[in-house]
Protein backbone atom coordinates (compact mmCIF):
# COMPACT_ATOMS: atom_id res chain seq x y z
CA UNK A 1 0.00 0.00 0.00
CA UNK A 2 2.95 2.79 0.56
CA UNK A 3 4.75 1.65 -2.29
CA UNK A 4 1.27 2.05 -4.23
CA UNK A 5 0.95 5.71 -2.29
CA UNK A 6 4.36 6.16 -3.33
CA UNK A 7 4.20 5.19 -6.50
CA UNK A 8 0.92 7.69 -7.14
CA UNK A 9 2.78 10.69 -5.12
CA UNK A 10 5.57 10.06 -8.20
CA UNK A 11 4.07 10.25 -11.16
CA UNK A 12 2.20 13.10 -9.79
CA UNK A 13 5.63 14.72 -9.15
CA UNK A 14 6.28 13.66 -12.58
CA UNK A 15 2.81 14.64 -13.99
CA UNK A 16 3.59 18.16 -13.03
CA UNK A 17 6.63 18.47 -14.33
CA UNK A 18 5.86 17.48 -17.90
CA UNK A 19 3.13 20.14 -17.54
CA UNK A 20 5.48 22.85 -16.47
CA UNK A 21 8.12 21.82 -18.80
CA UNK A 22 5.20 22.18 -21.84
CA UNK A 23 4.29 25.54 -20.56
CA UNK A 24 7.88 26.65 -20.31
CA UNK A 25 8.35 25.46 -23.90
CA UNK A 26 10.50 27.98 -26.09
CA UNK A 27 8.33 29.31 -29.20
CA UNK A 28 9.80 29.13 -32.66
CA UNK A 29 11.03 32.51 -32.58
CA UNK A 30 13.02 31.74 -29.34
CA UNK A 31 14.04 28.05 -30.84
CA UNK A 32 15.41 29.90 -33.77
CA UNK A 33 17.71 31.97 -31.47
CA UNK A 34 19.05 29.63 -29.26
CA UNK A 35 19.79 27.21 -32.44
CA UNK A 36 21.77 30.12 -34.26
CA UNK A 37 23.35 31.39 -30.86
CA UNK A 38 24.45 27.90 -30.26
CA UNK A 39 26.35 27.85 -33.81
CA UNK A 40 27.46 31.06 -33.62
CA UNK A 41 29.53 30.50 -30.47
CA UNK A 42 30.75 27.59 -32.06
CA UNK A 43 32.41 29.83 -34.77
CA UNK A 44 33.92 32.07 -32.25
CA UNK A 45 35.96 29.17 -30.53
CA UNK A 46 36.62 27.96 -34.02
CA UNK A 47 38.07 31.29 -34.82
CA UNK A 48 40.51 31.42 -31.43
CA UNK A 49 41.31 27.82 -31.74
CA UNK A 50 42.50 28.44 -35.49
CA UNK A 51 44.68 31.57 -33.95
CA UNK A 52 46.17 29.37 -31.53
CA UNK A 53 46.46 25.97 -32.67
CA UNK A 54 49.85 24.40 -34.25
CA UNK A 55 48.44 20.99 -33.89
CA UNK A 56 46.98 19.48 -37.42
CA UNK A 57 44.53 17.22 -36.26
CA UNK A 58 43.20 20.10 -34.56
CA UNK A 59 42.89 22.71 -36.95
CA UNK A 60 41.14 20.20 -39.08
CA UNK A 61 38.71 20.47 -36.58
CA UNK A 62 38.33 23.79 -35.84
CA UNK A 63 38.31 24.43 -40.06
CA UNK A 64 35.31 22.07 -39.95
CA UNK A 65 33.59 23.28 -37.09
CA UNK A 66 33.59 27.31 -38.54
CA UNK A 67 32.42 25.91 -42.49
CA UNK A 68 29.77 23.96 -41.07
CA UNK A 69 28.09 26.09 -38.49
CA UNK A 70 28.44 29.08 -40.54
CA UNK A 71 26.89 26.86 -43.16
CA UNK A 72 23.81 25.68 -41.71
CA UNK A 73 23.49 29.71 -39.63
CA UNK A 74 23.14 30.53 -43.38
CA UNK A 75 20.47 27.83 -43.69
CA UNK A 76 18.84 28.99 -40.75
CA UNK A 77 18.68 32.71 -41.30
CA UNK A 78 17.41 31.86 -45.06
CA UNK A 79 14.73 29.93 -43.13
CA UNK A 80 13.82 32.42 -40.56
CA UNK A 81 13.53 35.03 -43.46
CA UNK A 82 11.37 32.70 -45.62
CA UNK A 83 8.95 31.94 -42.84
CA UNK A 84 8.79 36.41 -42.08
CA UNK A 85 9.98 35.23 -37.97
CA UNK A 86 11.90 37.36 -36.11
CA UNK A 87 14.53 35.39 -33.65
CA UNK A 88 13.44 36.53 -30.32
CA UNK A 89 16.44 36.13 -27.68
CA UNK A 90 15.56 34.55 -24.20
CA UNK A 91 17.02 33.12 -20.81
CA UNK A 92 18.76 30.05 -22.98
CA UNK A 93 20.29 32.09 -25.34
CA UNK A 94 21.53 34.34 -22.49
CA UNK A 95 22.85 31.28 -20.38
CA UNK A 96 24.45 29.95 -23.90
CA UNK A 97 26.66 33.16 -24.45
CA UNK A 98 27.47 34.25 -20.87
CA UNK A 99 29.13 30.34 -20.48
CA UNK A 100 30.02 30.93 -23.66
CA UNK A 101 32.15 34.24 -22.72
CA UNK A 102 33.48 32.61 -19.38
CA UNK A 103 34.89 29.88 -21.37
CA UNK A 104 36.47 31.85 -24.13
CA UNK A 105 38.32 33.97 -21.51
CA UNK A 106 39.58 31.01 -19.70
CA UNK A 107 40.69 29.53 -23.31
CA UNK A 108 42.45 32.18 -24.65
CA UNK A 109 45.01 31.99 -21.56
CA UNK A 110 46.14 28.86 -22.39
CA UNK A 111 48.62 27.72 -25.21
CA UNK A 112 50.25 24.96 -27.00
CA UNK A 113 48.88 21.38 -26.27
CA UNK A 114 46.83 22.72 -22.71
CA UNK A 115 44.80 24.83 -24.95
CA UNK A 116 44.34 22.27 -27.45
CA UNK A 117 43.20 19.60 -24.83
CA UNK A 118 40.69 21.92 -23.15
CA UNK A 119 39.43 23.46 -26.69
CA UNK A 120 38.58 19.74 -28.05
CA UNK A 121 37.73 18.63 -24.24
CA UNK A 122 34.63 21.66 -24.50
CA UNK A 123 34.18 20.75 -27.74
CA UNK A 124 33.22 17.49 -26.82
CA UNK A 125 30.95 18.63 -23.73
CA UNK A 126 29.58 21.42 -25.98
CA UNK A 127 28.27 19.10 -28.15
CA UNK A 128 26.96 16.67 -26.29
CA UNK A 129 25.23 19.64 -24.05
CA UNK A 130 23.71 21.30 -27.55
CA UNK A 131 22.59 17.57 -28.81
CA UNK A 132 20.86 17.52 -25.27
CA UNK A 133 19.21 20.28 -25.74
CA UNK A 134 17.75 19.57 -29.45
CA UNK A 135 16.70 15.61 -29.20
CA UNK A 136 14.99 16.41 -25.42
CA UNK A 137 13.44 20.34 -26.14
CA UNK A 138 14.00 22.39 -29.13
CA UNK A 139 12.87 19.42 -31.67
CA UNK A 140 10.05 18.19 -30.25
CA UNK A 141 8.72 21.91 -29.37
CA UNK A 142 9.13 23.51 -32.58
CA UNK A 143 5.74 23.63 -34.37
CA UNK A 144 6.96 24.82 -37.80
CA UNK A 145 7.87 21.91 -39.91
CA UNK A 146 10.62 23.33 -41.69
CA UNK A 147 12.46 24.42 -38.36
CA UNK A 148 12.10 21.67 -37.22
CA UNK A 149 13.51 19.51 -40.46
CA UNK A 150 16.33 21.97 -40.22
CA UNK A 151 16.91 21.38 -36.73
CA UNK A 152 17.24 17.46 -37.15
CA UNK A 153 20.04 17.95 -40.13
CA UNK A 154 21.60 20.33 -37.05
CA UNK A 155 21.31 17.53 -34.57
CA UNK A 156 23.14 14.82 -37.12
CA UNK A 157 25.72 17.14 -37.91
CA UNK A 158 26.46 18.22 -34.52
CA UNK A 159 26.43 14.40 -33.22
CA UNK A 160 29.20 14.13 -36.43
CA UNK A 161 30.98 17.02 -34.64
CA UNK A 162 30.94 15.19 -31.53
CA UNK A 163 32.11 12.37 -32.59
CA UNK A 164 35.03 13.94 -34.75
CA UNK A 165 35.77 15.73 -31.32
CA UNK A 166 35.83 12.38 -29.48
CA UNK A 167 38.28 11.04 -32.31
CA UNK A 168 40.47 14.63 -31.85
CA UNK A 169 40.17 13.85 -28.25
CA UNK A 170 41.77 10.38 -28.32
CA UNK A 171 44.72 10.95 -30.55
CA UNK A 172 45.98 14.17 -28.44
CA UNK A 173 45.76 11.90 -25.59
CA UNK B 1 45.44 9.75 -39.87
CA UNK B 2 42.55 9.18 -37.23
CA UNK B 3 42.46 5.68 -35.62
CA UNK B 4 38.66 4.12 -35.07
CA UNK B 5 39.15 2.00 -32.10
CA UNK B 6 38.26 -1.08 -31.94
CA UNK B 7 34.72 -0.75 -30.33
CA UNK B 8 33.95 1.82 -32.82
CA UNK B 9 34.96 -0.79 -35.71
CA UNK B 10 32.43 -3.49 -34.33
CA UNK B 11 30.14 -0.52 -34.39
CA UNK B 12 30.65 -0.08 -38.09
CA UNK B 13 29.89 -3.28 -38.32
CA UNK B 14 27.01 -3.50 -37.18
CA UNK B 15 25.69 -0.85 -38.77
CA UNK B 16 26.49 -2.78 -42.18
CA UNK B 17 24.81 -6.14 -41.33
CA UNK B 18 21.44 -3.21 -40.23
CA UNK B 19 22.02 -1.66 -43.83
CA UNK B 20 22.48 -4.72 -45.84
CA UNK B 21 18.47 -5.28 -46.71
CA UNK B 22 18.90 -1.70 -48.22
CA UNK B 23 18.39 -1.03 -51.93
CA UNK B 24 21.56 -1.53 -53.71
CA UNK B 25 22.96 1.00 -56.68
CA UNK B 26 23.07 0.51 -60.14
CA UNK B 27 25.74 0.83 -61.38
CA UNK B 28 25.33 2.64 -65.35
CA UNK B 29 28.44 3.74 -67.98
CA UNK B 30 30.29 2.00 -65.59
CA UNK B 31 29.44 4.73 -62.46
CA UNK B 32 28.07 4.14 -59.47
CA UNK B 33 26.70 6.85 -58.11
CA UNK B 34 26.09 7.47 -54.44
CA UNK B 35 24.36 10.75 -53.33
CA UNK B 36 25.61 12.68 -49.75
CA UNK B 37 22.34 14.30 -48.03
CA UNK B 38 21.68 15.50 -45.30
CA UNK B 39 24.40 13.93 -43.72
CA UNK B 40 23.82 10.18 -45.27
CA UNK B 41 25.43 8.41 -48.07
CA UNK B 42 22.67 6.99 -50.39
CA UNK B 43 22.68 4.26 -51.26
CA UNK B 44 24.80 3.18 -48.11
CA UNK B 45 25.75 -0.08 -49.93
CA UNK B 46 27.02 -0.45 -53.31
CA UNK B 47 28.18 -3.43 -55.18
CA UNK B 48 31.09 -2.37 -57.37
CA UNK B 49 33.35 -4.49 -60.16
CA UNK B 50 37.16 -4.18 -60.16
CA UNK B 51 37.66 -0.61 -62.74
CA UNK B 52 34.50 0.95 -61.97
CA UNK B 53 34.14 4.35 -60.89
CA UNK B 54 32.02 5.49 -57.62
CA UNK B 55 31.02 9.21 -57.82
CA UNK B 56 29.73 10.77 -55.04
CA UNK B 57 27.04 14.00 -55.59
CA UNK B 58 27.42 16.04 -52.17
CA UNK B 59 24.58 18.15 -51.75
CA UNK B 60 25.18 19.37 -48.67
CA UNK B 61 26.37 22.64 -47.66
CA UNK B 62 28.87 20.88 -45.79
CA UNK B 63 32.63 19.29 -46.91
CA UNK B 64 32.48 15.32 -46.54
CA UNK B 65 34.89 12.72 -46.90
CA UNK B 66 34.61 8.98 -47.90
CA UNK B 67 37.38 7.82 -45.41
CA UNK B 68 38.16 4.20 -45.26
CA UNK B 69 40.44 3.49 -41.89
CA UNK B 70 44.28 3.02 -42.72
CA UNK B 71 43.30 3.15 -46.43
CA UNK B 72 42.18 5.49 -49.05
CA UNK B 73 40.08 8.94 -48.82
CA UNK B 74 37.95 11.15 -50.75
CA UNK B 75 37.39 14.73 -50.19
CA UNK B 76 33.94 15.54 -51.33
CA UNK B 77 33.37 19.62 -51.30
CA UNK B 78 29.96 20.81 -50.24
CA UNK B 79 28.26 21.22 -53.01
CA UNK B 80 30.75 18.89 -55.75
CA UNK B 81 31.36 15.87 -57.05
CA UNK B 82 34.24 12.48 -56.31
CA UNK B 83 35.30 9.56 -57.48
CA UNK B 84 36.67 6.34 -56.48
CA UNK B 85 38.39 4.25 -58.81
CA UNK B 86 37.11 0.45 -57.39
CA UNK B 87 40.05 -1.74 -56.64
CA UNK B 88 40.46 -5.40 -56.00
CA UNK B 89 40.59 -4.85 -51.71
CA UNK B 90 37.54 -2.48 -52.07
CA UNK B 91 35.23 -4.23 -50.02
CA UNK B 92 35.37 -1.68 -47.21
CA UNK B 93 33.43 0.39 -44.48
CA UNK B 94 34.08 4.04 -45.13
CA UNK B 95 32.90 6.89 -43.06
CA UNK B 96 33.68 10.39 -43.24
CA UNK B 97 36.37 11.88 -41.33
CA UNK B 98 34.43 15.14 -40.20
CA UNK B 99 31.20 13.45 -39.29
CA UNK B 100 31.85 10.21 -38.36
CA UNK B 101 28.23 8.95 -37.71
CA UNK B 102 28.19 9.19 -41.80
CA UNK B 103 28.72 5.60 -42.78
CA UNK B 104 28.46 3.43 -46.70
CA UNK B 105 30.30 0.28 -47.51
CA UNK B 106 31.23 -1.15 -50.58
CA UNK B 107 31.70 -4.59 -51.99
CA UNK B 108 33.51 -5.63 -54.76
CA UNK B 109 31.75 -8.23 -57.11
CA UNK B 110 33.22 -10.43 -59.96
Amino acid sequence: MKTFISAIATSCLLLAAGQSLAADKPTDPQIAHIAYTAGAIDVDAAKLALSKTKNKDVEAFAQSMKKDHEAVNEKALALVKKLKVTPEDNPTSQALAKAAKEKQAELSKLDGAAFDKAYIDNEVAYHKQVNGALETVLIPSAENKDLRSLLETGLKLFQGHEQHAEHVAMELK
Amino acid sequence: MISVPMKRRRFLLTGVVVAAGASLARAHNGKIHVAVENLTFSPADIEAKVGEIVEWTNKDPFDHTATVNGGWEVTIPAGQKATHLVTAGDTVEYYCRFHPNMKGHTKVVS
